[in-house]
């Protein structure tokens, strides 16, 4: 076999240029692949991280329990006492949860929160808020707020509140300035702005506002446990599996960022396909580039493959010198389209880095090992059919020629 | 001198209907082991039919032929191939050398497509080979761009590689001039002389033919003479 590998490497230098133009062509097909793959890849990677990146990747909240029913004798409800209006179900347990849920692999952050509905009074002002308590040193867990500050700092202490630009505005609030929080309980407090935010998002803008969890459980009279725990994985992909797990650790109803995102997962799903429409199409034509290059070289040399035939080559040493000339046409190629695609992609921001306006090209997903390996394998097969026409070769008429 | 070869009644259409033409019709033929036989004939005789039937590229329609006591009509595509490899060396008219190799690796050609690689021992016989044939400044020449003289004498070279019982040389020197015909046909006859190879050359040339040791006539399919 090191023989006919001999054979094949001659065949290929014998034509330089020949093998360079065929060369070439499976490397802009592997380019292509690797750009599509980079770029329906990282287009997911920011749709993503733009809609969910954000946000929870698992929450788990607390449970209403069932109303209390009274019942008599022969099952008829007698009375029922109704759910109150404002939340009362809470985590009281959060504390023994936690390090089980940090522990937990593909676990990077866990924030315990408290959340509720209250009333931002300002002057004669007054705006209805989401009051979200966090736990001090962990205000960024979730919800990047460090690096969505515009004005002040996002750590929340006693008497401090956080708020977003668009609520800053339409209540004239500025840095250091107080005001009137009044939770849904009835309870309220007078807080210091102490950081503004703008995330771009109008609601979270708009309408939240960010407590330290001790100011939140006085507001909302929780004086322990929360109302959620919100987690965010390294990989936001691995949710419903994780969450499976975690559920199953603490025995709560962990729910990933998949439940009820189903139109965006649809989205992706569409776009992924795309991408492998594309990518089948630069594979099949590497196949049929390598095929009718190799088919041509089989014609060429007839003479020469009925002369081996006739000094004792067998077919099998025909087909495997043909063969491996796809198999190095598809590896040079492969290696080639795949440094290319590398370089080109090099200039584009990192997957960390995307901005509007420019190409979401993530130079990780790249996919340069199955890129190369499914052009290998491809050049293999498309090189069979021309090496079974050359071991088919009659000698005879091939040395008449 | 014991039989090498021996082939009778043998029988070899082309096409089939009305276009069926018949080549050789009953042709019986036998080579002695270290015989020289020039195979004289006018064109379409079936000299290059029959070589092509005992270098077993071909097979014929109906009759025996055997070689070293083997039966090669029996033998399936694989076994010929390896047959040929080890015991049938070939010189074409046209040297048909591989134009992308250098003369020695032409030489050489027949012993590594069997061992799988060149192996050192192979070089070495290649190289005495090639300077046997007065090659010895050429062996890491490539093949195209070697006279016609040489590169016949390469091809005689390739055909020794494997030291078979037979060498089948169609029309050697056809496509030679006088100078290069004769200096090939002191080469085969040196061979033949000193390693017993058993040699059956076709040709057109009477002054060639003279300097085989039998003459076989072929006309009409059959040897007449």
């Amino acid at each position: 076999m090191l023989y006919g590998l001999k054979i094949a490497i001659r065949y290929l230098t014998a034509s330089k240029a020949q093998t360079a133009l065929l060369v070439l062509g499976v490397a802009v097909g592997v380019f292509i692949f690797i750009f599509m793959s980079a770029l329906i890849g990282g287009l997911a990677e920011f749709i993503l991280s733009r809609t969910v990146g954000d946000i929870s990747h698992i929450t788990i909240e607390a449970e209403d329990p069932d109303p209390a029913v009274l019942v008599n004798g022969d099952g008829l409800v007698l009375a029922v006492i109704e759910r109150g209006r404002t939340r009362t179900a809470t985590l009281s347990d959060a504390a023994t949860y936690l390090p089980l849920i940090e522990n937990v692999p593909g676990v990077v952050a866990v924030s315990p929160q408290i959340g509720g509905a209250g009333f931002l009074t300002r002057g004669a002002q007054v705006a209805q808020v989401s009051v979200t308590g966090l736990e001090p040193g962990r205000e960024s867990a979730i919800l990047n707020l460090r690096g969505y500050m515009v004005e002040g700092s996002e750590r929340l202490g006693s008497g401090i509140v956080v708020l977003g630009e668009t609520l800053a505005d339409d209540l004239s609030l500025r840095l250091g300035q107080t005001l009137r929080l009044q939770s849904s309980t009835g309870a309220s407090a007078i807080l210091t702005v102490g950081g503004i935010y703008d995330t771009g998002n109008g609601l979270i803008d708009g309408s939240s506002v960010y407590v330290s969890l001790p100011t939140a459980r006085a507001l909302f009279a929780l004086p322990q446990g929360v109302t959620r725990i919100e987690i965010k994985l390294s990989d936001l992909n691995a949710a419903d599996a994780t969450a499976l797990r975690i559920a199953s650790l603490t025995g709560l109803d962990a729910v990933p960022w998949t439940d009820g995102a189903e139109q965006l997962m649809e989205a992706l799903d569409a776009q992924a396909q795309t991408g492998y429409f594309l990518k089948t199409f630069a594979l099949i034509t590497i196949v049929i580039g390598v095929a009718s290059a190799l088919l041509l070289s089989t014609y060429r040399r007839r003479p020469e493959i009925g002369i081996m035939r006739a000094m004792g080559a067998g077919r099998g040493f025909v087909i495997f010198v043909f063969v491996t000339q796809g198999a190095l046409v598809g590896l040079l190629g492969g290696v080639s389209g795949a440094a290319l695609g590398y370089l080109a992609l090099l200039p584009f921001p990192s997957r960390d880095a995307f901005e509007p306006g420019t190409l979401p090209m993530d130079i990780t997903q790249g996919s340069y090992g199955l890129a190369i390996t499914l052009t290998v394998i491809g050049a293999i097969l498309a090189s069979i059919l021309p090496a079974r026409s050359a071991a088919r070769v009659d000698p005879v008429t091939a040395i008449g020629q | 001198m014991t039989a090498l070869l021996e082939v009778s009644d043998l029988f070899k259409t082309f096409g089939s209907g009305e276009a069926e033409t018949l080549v050789l019709s009953g042709l019986s033929l036998t080579l002695q082991e270290g015989e020289m036989t020039a195979l004289l004939g006018p064109s379409g005789s079936g000299k290059s039919t029959l070589l092509t039937i005992l270098g077993t590229l071909m097979k014929p329609t109906s009759g025996r032929h055997t070689m070293l006591g083997r039966d090669l009509v029996a033998a399936n595509d694989a076994a010929l191939t390896e047959f040929r490899n080890l015991h049938i060396g070939f010189v074409f008219q046209f040297h048909n050398l591989l134009p992308d190799f250098t003369a020695l690796e032409n030489v050489v050609f027949p012993t590594a497509v069997r061992e799988g690689r060149e192996t050192p021992a192979a070089r070495i016989r290649g190289r005495e080979l090639l300077v046997r044939m007065g090659l010895g400044a050429r062996v890491d020449f490539p093949s195209a761009k070697l006279s016609g003289g040489q590169k016949q004498r390469v091809a005689v070279a390739r055909a020794l590689m494997n030291r078979p019982e037979l060498v089948l040389a169609d029309e050697p020197t056809g496509n030679l001039d006088r100078v290069s015909a004769m200096q090939v046909m002191d080469l085969i006859a040196e061979i033949n002389r000193d390693e017993g190879t058993t040699f059956l050359i076709s040709t057109h040339d009477e002054k060639i033919a003279s300097l085989c040791a039998r003459q076989i006539v072929v006309g009409d399919g059959q040897v007449t003479g």
